[in-house]
């Protein structure tokens, strides 16, 4: 029975029961958000993801522009430079042509903000009502320089984990425009592609173990599966995530915790605790991430688990949730 | 944020631990009756600042724990129905119904959608006026008044395609219910700050006269909670029992009257059987005579069938503050978060998922202390 | 239950015969139901649940609150020195 789409514990209980075991291989297994391949010389790295986000368009963006910017970034956060984007659409029938063309202007506009193209597409309309109007998969492939060893295996004790900006203002950007849930705010999405901060981090932030997009989920996602891939405990400050005030007043209303709410122009980074210094100039250097701050440091081995300290120096879990967050009245 | 921030601030969260560490002399157990100020404890670890002679009991106020059995099931049935559109709080969605929960109905193709207020579903039935819309209505008395207003206005702008399914109840019966028991551990209670906006402080008077325990009207912050439970242990320690009101720039003793007016002309009280507790008497709430139209089980002349629990959930007993979640045998095995058998366990707030999460925090640590 | 959060009310309006208004949240805003708070007017806090105002927020009882838990801080430094 599904449910299982939100990014949650349930997500990754769906590929680990169904989609590993039957398809299983070296490059799948390490769940990394690209795969990487040697093509000749070149280190090629390959992604895909698919977009059906609701609303379709949403304050800073739309699922065109998410589709471009989301793919992108996958690649970047392994260290590559994106070479071209495939997209494909399905189409519910009756889909208004001029919204549609919106959409992929959107597209174009952040593709070419990325220094990408769109190099292959396809298209498929099916009957009303079974596609939420528009869904939008798109795959990247991208190279990786060949000094660039990034991943959650070069984890070590005392690494700094450093975000590049405020958290959750795409979840909330979306959600003020949701039906039913309608609130004025001046949040916008920050989706926004990333390759151009990760090579300037890479130029010049000392050692770089590796880097997340936090999407669904939100950034405790992240972490978590860093921590569990990667064996080893990470505290999170709570004081020190960065989170904007419409961001944070809107969670309050609508009981949602930051910590679990979509980014979609926003890098985790685990890097070598003596250089976080230099890590974040790095980062504060770009425009996309010139709010980034540390928020925790990896503290043990053996754990794998995140915790949270609090304000008043109490510890707990900052456990994966089972599926997508929900408003409460409770 | 203005009122929320200044109750969060450590500064003055420390005094008040300190406080209750000089004046306490004696164990004692307590309710926060609330799975509002449930949510809190566990968020802020404030169990962990409190000294070990303080033991924090979860009490029944999750109105997602309680909501009848067969009134999830009632409310999955409508959802499947062609061209209906279920509208339920968030809370809701993922507790679990005699086979399945709201959010599995959504992913086989019923119309169920997450709304903020009731006045939401009211709006979405006026703009989709060939459709019906149902408003699942869960929660203790501070939500009550928002149905109330829905269906009075649904009414009175004669809106024809609303219904609701009424499922609130309220605080003072499971506190009876709790301190009525043989078994009774708790010695005071930290009551339910936004409930009491609405319904003042004065029903908890004849509840402390009887059982001679303290009941503090709480908020939900961190400052709020821990001035509760100082206030408590302080009458705990001088053999006192009274009403006392912690949340006074929300409560006023005589509560929100206009409010009450409008619950006494929409609902009648009525006796319910609570998801894991006995059939409390007035202790629910239906919607009266004269707004019978608007009641959806009615409307669509549904029956509700009596429904168990699996025999292996203990949830009633957790509810009470008899059972501890680590005691039950399903606990972290056959019920955890993403399988869960009953309700605490899948709530932001129910004792069983706070326990859940605190536990597997604590097990890594015991073993890491081998 | 029971996520009450406080917020300042900016706007009144009647709206097909109920009292609305729109509250401020500190960065997000939103219509709210002020029909339970007729005495509550623009500049004033409330208390907000599902949509609704179910009170208003008594600004000295707040600054009351706060107070004694300060005093409390207060007694215990003079405590540590004596």
């Amino acid at each position: 029975m599904l449910g299982h789409g939100s990014g949650g514990r349930l997500t990754a209980e769906l590929v680990s029961k169904v989609f590993l075991p039957a398809l299983s291989n070296p490059l799948l297994d390490r769940l990394n958000d690209s795969a990487e391949v040697k093509v000749g010389p070149s280190r090629v790295v390959f992604t895909t993801d698919s977009f059906v986000v609701n609303p379709l368009r949403f304050p800073g963006g739309d699922i065109g522009s998410l589709a471009v910017n989301g793919t992108v970034n996958d690649l970047a956060v392994v260290g590559g430079q994106p070479i071209g984007l495939s997209a494909a659409f399905i189409l519910e029938e009756g889909f208004p042509i001029a919204e549609l063309k919106a959409i992929v202007q959107s597209m174009r506009t952040a593709a070419e903000r990325a220094g990408v193209a769109v190099i292959a597409a396809d298209t498929k309309v099916v009957e009303h009502g079974k596609a939420d109007g528009l869904f939008i998969t798109t795959s990247g492939i991208g190279v990786v320089a060949g000094s660039i060893e990034l991943g959650p295996e070069r984890i070590q004790v005392g690494d700094a984990v450093l975000v590049s900006g405020p958290i959750g203002d795409h979840g909330i950007a979306v959600m003020s425009a949701r039906e039913g849930l309608e609130f004025q705010t001046t949040i916008v999405s920050d989706s926004a592609p990333l390759n151009g901060l990760v090579s300037q981090m890479l130029e010049g932030g000392g050692t770089i173990r590796c880097m997340r997009d936090p999407t669904r989920g939100g950034v405790a996602t992240v972490i978590n599966e860093l921590a569990k891939s990667s064996g080893v405990e990470i505290v999170i400050e709570e004081m020190a995530v960065p989170v904007r005030h419409g961001v944070r007043a809107a969670c309050e209303i609508l009981g949602l915790d930051p910590l679990y709410v979509a980014c979609e122009g926003r890098l985790v980074a685990i890097v070598h605790g003596a250089d976080a210094d230099r890590a974040l100039a790095a980062m504060r250097d770009h425009p996309l991430g010139s709010d980034s701050c540390r928020i925790g440091t990896v503290t043990r081995s053996g754990a794998h688990r995140v915790l949270l300290r609090t304000a008043f120096g109490t510890t707990r879990l900052l456990d994966v949730l089972a599926g997508a967050q929900l408003p409460r009245i409770c | 944020m203005k009122f929320l921030d200044e109750f969060r601030d450590a500064a003055v969260v420390r005094p008040l631990v300190e406080q209750i560490r000089e004046t306490i002399t004696h164990p004692w157990t307590i309710m926060e009756v609330c799975g509002g100020q449930t949510h809190t404890i566990v968020r802020y670890g404030l169990d962990e600042l409190l000294p070990r002679e303080v033991t924090l009991v979860h009490g029944p106020g999750c109105p997602v724990c309680v909501t009848p059995i067969e009134m999830i099931d009632l409310a999955i049935e409508l959802s499947k129905r062609a061209g209906l559109i279920l509208c339920s709080f968030g809370d809701m969605l993922r507790v679990p119904g005699s086979t399945y929960d709201l959010f599995d109905a959504r992913a086989v193709g019923a119309d169920v959608r997450v709304v903020y207020s009731p006045l939401d579903a009211l709006d979405l039935a006026r703009r989709e006026p060939s459709r019906e819309v149902v408003f699942f209505a869960v929660g203790f008395e501070t939500t009550a008044p928002t149905t109330a207003m829905a269906v009075h206005q649904a009414a009175r702008l004669k809106i024809p395609n609303f219904s609701v399914i009424v499922a609130h109840v309220r605080v003072p019966p499971a506190i009876e219910a709790i301190l009525s028991s043989d078994d009774n551990r708790v010695q005071g209670f930290l009551a339910a700050g936004h409930v009491c906006t609405v319904m003042g402080i004065d029903e908890y008077r004849p509840l402390v006269e009887k059982f001679k325990v303290p009941i503090i009207v709480t908020g939900f912050e961190p400052v709020d909670l821990l001035q509760g439970v100082a206030m408590c242990v302080a009458q705990l320690e001088q053999g006192r029992a009274e009403v006392e009101n912690q949340y006074a720039r929300a409560v006023r003793n005589e509560g929100n009257i206009i409010a009450r007016d409008l619950m006494a002309e929409v609902f009648a009280l009525v006796d319910r059987r609570w998801r894991g507790l006995d059939t409390l008497p007035k202790s629910a709430m239906a919607l009266s005579d004269r707004y019978a139209a608007y009641d959806a089980i009615r409307r669509f002349g549904l029956t509700q069938a009596p429904a168990n629990e699996p025999i292996e959930c203990r949830a009633g007993e957790v509810l009470r503050g008899l059972l501890k979640p680590t005691q039950c045998p399903a606990f972290g095995s056959s019920c955890t978060p993403d399988h869960p058998l009953g309700a605490p366990m899948v709530s932001a707030e129910g004792a069983c998922a706070a326990y859940f999460c605190a536990g597997r925090l604590a097990a890594v640590s015991a073993t890491e202390a081998k | 239950m029971c996520l009450g959060i406080p917020g300042r009310i900016i706007r009144i309006a009647d709206e097909q015969g109920l009292r609305m208004g729109e509250i401020d949240f500190g960065g997000v805003t939103r219509k709210v139901c002020l029909a339970y708070v007729p005495e509550a007017i623009v500049g004033d806090y409330a208390i907000v649940h599902a949509g609704f105002a179910i009170s208003t927020v008594d600004e000295k009882e707040a600054a009351r609150t706060l107070e004694l838990a300060r005093e409390i801080e207060r007694q215990l430094t003079e405590e540590d020195e004596s």
